[in-house]
């Protein structure tokens, strides 16, 4: 069995009191692509954020590594969702990928040329290379999704998490993420993956995590992307789980 | 009033040209930030909040010292910040319709202090505390001058030690915290710079106008470039630039209003002249396109005309061509293409030239190379993919339609369109040393 890359403990997080995941416990080993699959309002987003901390725990602890998420952060790399950022903003390719260096750098430090070497190689990865000088708001959205992961690359981490790097991409991205994703396996690097389309996870991953605001099952994909998890990840919201967060919502005054 | 006695060797219009500049450098700098998170009317909330404060230190100081009555703004200002938080996170008001509450009311509690300090029975020298309302930056002080210069100094340094940290956490605040920058404390630091510039710009552009000076150089430097760093330089020059037009050519008129109707005017000039984003350039490459595509039918309906005499290239009768689609201005254009040597009028008919036909039988290549594409793979029935033909074609990159070509060609679908190129008839260098890269 090999190290473990990524371990959740008993953690339950809350937007505004209102629980949106339940006690998620689980633990993944180094080295694995693992799809995070789950309905709309599941808490995917929520768990990587979680994860990341974005947003904070209401119980449980995250170890990355088997150190806190504060010790650990320059293991991690991170694609948010494309649409959480403005694509108007006065920056080029390159300026977007350099800051996956900036953790790296620290303060004051400017990126220099190692950065924007380093730079250009991860945009070569995801096929980006001639975009560089480009302004951001003259990419299409697979392109877009791309320079995220190249920034994501630029952070040179062991263990990554993305949210939803196949929303609304063309085919072509669609292949050179999943070109990407299997390169950084072969790497020793761990892989998180938000994914909304189920037909695609035997292929994709070797991992899943089923979410529906808890966590249904967690496991290699051939034991544990069952017909029958599916359906208790799907069938049906967990009327009591919900009815037991809005209770918890409605004790707050004035909302 | 100082009047036009030199001090520090400037004369009054020199220090106030000197002041607004200084002002507007700054304020132009860090509105950037404020405009690029959303954030601009924050400045506005904090210029009109700040009225309150002004009086009361004013009934307190008795003086009408820049460095006094900002502190007195700032304070109030923060309390304005303070309410419209306490707003938005316990009652269901949404935070654009708090800061109009709370900017509104403290405007109003300063209005009603300010006419009781206009009052006889309140002593102190009064002279210029009514400026903070529509500017008067003749009322400036020698002393008002160097605090200006410190905070700009000051600020200006914040944002060249902490510009990387600044761009991050506007573009992505989420990454920038993930990466464990401290987004609150550095958000913080934005929003401290641009409320300090704000409450020290007050006497000068006056309450109401001040968010105009933050907001305007920012977003008229947008149009011109597409790099943070040039967008920082232009908003400064910009605000430089509105700060000494604004008071050279606004002498005799309020001073607050003329900086920032040219400030206004540098706005509207950009909307109109920037390149590519501007109105102008869009327009013309509007009319650019259309021209284009109109020429570009005008040599593919020509060269349908004539494809039946191939390789012939026939006269056509101008009636045939009217008959053929639906025409805006033929004449014009036809007059333009024989211009540009692609057909030759002969009375009531025009021909192709050999020029001309070259470009149409390219264009036509490249239109029925899209309209079979579509019929096969995007199930568009026959009769309609003509038009929908039309409106992409013309936009079609070159390696779309290699790609196309290939594809077509590959499937065995592609006549014997492909242009052919002869052997060359000399041995080519190639051969012999391949290039090297």
């Amino acid at each position: 069995m090999s190290k473990t890359a990524f371990e959740i403990h008993d953690m339950t997080v809350a937007y505004h009191r209102r629980p949106v995941l339940w006690d998620i416990d689980f633990e993944l080993p180094e080295g694995k692509l693992v799809g995070i699959v789950g309905p709309n309002g599941a808490g995917k987003t929520t768990l990587i954020k979680a994860a990341l901390g974005l947003v904070p725990l209401a119980s449980g602890k995250v170890e990355i590594y088997g150190k806190s998420y504060q010790e650990q952060r320059h293991l991690v790399g991170y694609v948010p969702q494309r649409e959480s950022v403005d694509w108007d903003f006065p920056v080029t390719v390159r300026d977007v990928v350099l800051m996956g260096t900036y953790g790296r750098l620290g303060w004051f430090r400017r990126p220099g040329r190692a950065e924007r070497d380093i730079a250009d190689r991860c945009l070569q990865q995801v096929g980006m290379a001639s975009f560089a000088k480009r302004q951001i708001r003259q990419l299409s959205g697979g392109q877009q999704q791309r320079v995220f992961l190249a920034r994501a690359l630029a952070q040179e981490a062991q263990l990554y998490f993305l949210d939803e790097p196949f929303g609304g991409v063309d085919a072509a991205t669609e292949v050179a993420i999943v070109e990407l994703l299997h390169t950084l396996r072969s790497t020793g690097k761990t892989v998180l993956v938000v994914h909304h389309d189920i037909q695609t996870v035997r292929e994709y991953f070797d991992y899943v995590i089923l979410l529906n605001m808890r966590l249904v099952a967690c496991g290699p994909v051939e034991t544990t992307f069952t017909n029958e998890n599916l359906q208790k990840t799907y069938g049906g919201r967990l009327t009591i789980l919900d009815e037991a967060a809005e209770a918890m919502r409605q004790r707050e005054p004035n909302r | 009033m100082t009047g036009s006695i030199f001090v520090l060797g400037l004369t009054l219009t020199n220090k106030v040209m000197i002041g607004t500049a200084v002002l507007g450098g700054m304020a132009g700098v860090i509105g950037c930030f404020a405009v690029l998170r959303g954030r601009s009317l924050v400045g506005d909330m904090l210029a009109h909040s700040a009225l309150p404060g002004v009086c009361f230190a004013f009934l307190l100081l008795n003086s009408r010292s820049l460095l006094g009555l900002s502190i007195g703004a700032l304070i109030s200002g923060l309390f304005a910040i303070g309410a419209v938080t306490i707003i938005t996170h316990w009652t269901r008001t949404k935070e654009d319709a708090a800061i109009g509450i709370v900017l509104s009311t403290f405007f109003g509690a300063g209005i009603v202090l300010l006419s009781v300090i206009q009052k006889p029975s309140v002593g102190g020298n009064k002279a210029g505390l009514d400026s903070y309302l529509f500017g008067e930056p003749g009322n400036m002080l020698t002393a008002d001058l160097y605090l200006l210069t410190i905070v700009a100094v000051i600020v200006l340094l914040i944002v060249a030690i902490l510009f990387k940290e600044f761009k991050i956490i506007c573009f992505d605040t989420d990454f920038a915290k993930s990466q464990g920058w401290p987004t609150l404390s550095l958000d913080l630091a934005i929003m401290t710079s641009l409320a300090v510039v704000t409450i020290v710009g007050l006497p000068i552009v006056g309450v109401i106008l001040m968010a105009a000076m933050i907001i305007f150089p920012a977003a008229t430097a947008r149009f011109w470039t597409h790099q943070l760093h040039t967008m920082l330089l232009l908003a400064g020059g910009f605000g430089i630039a509105a700060g000494l037009l604004g008071t050279k050519f606004g002498q005799g008129l309020p001073t607050g209003a003329a900086i920032v109707l040219t400030a206004a005017a540098m706005f509207v000039l950009s909307i109109l002249f920037a390149p590519r984003q501007g109105m102008i350039a869009r327009l013309t490459a509007e009319v650019r396109l259309r021209r284009r595509m109109a020429r570009e039918h005008l040599l593919r309906s020509l060269f349908e005309l004539s494809e039946s005499a191939l390789p012939q290239l026939p006269q056509i009768p101008l009636q045939r061509l009217r008959d053929y689609r639906y025409w805006r201005s033929l004449d014009a254009l036809l007059s333009k293409a024989t211009e540009k040597g692609m057909v030759t009028r002969l009375g009531q008919a025009v021909q192709l030239t050999a020029v001309g036909y070259r470009h149409a039988a390219e264009l036509t290549k490249a239109h029925r190379l899209w309209e079979m594409y579509l019929m096969q793979h995007a199930n568009i029935a026959s009769d309609h993919v003509d038009r929908d033909a039309d409106d992409v074609e013309h936009l079609l990159p070159e390696s779309l339609l290699v790609e196309l070509e290939q594809q077509l060609a590959s499937a065995g679908r592609l006549p014997a369109l492909i242009a052919e190129v002869p052997v060359s008839p000399h041995q080519l260098d190639s051969d012999a040393n391949p290039p090297k890269h």
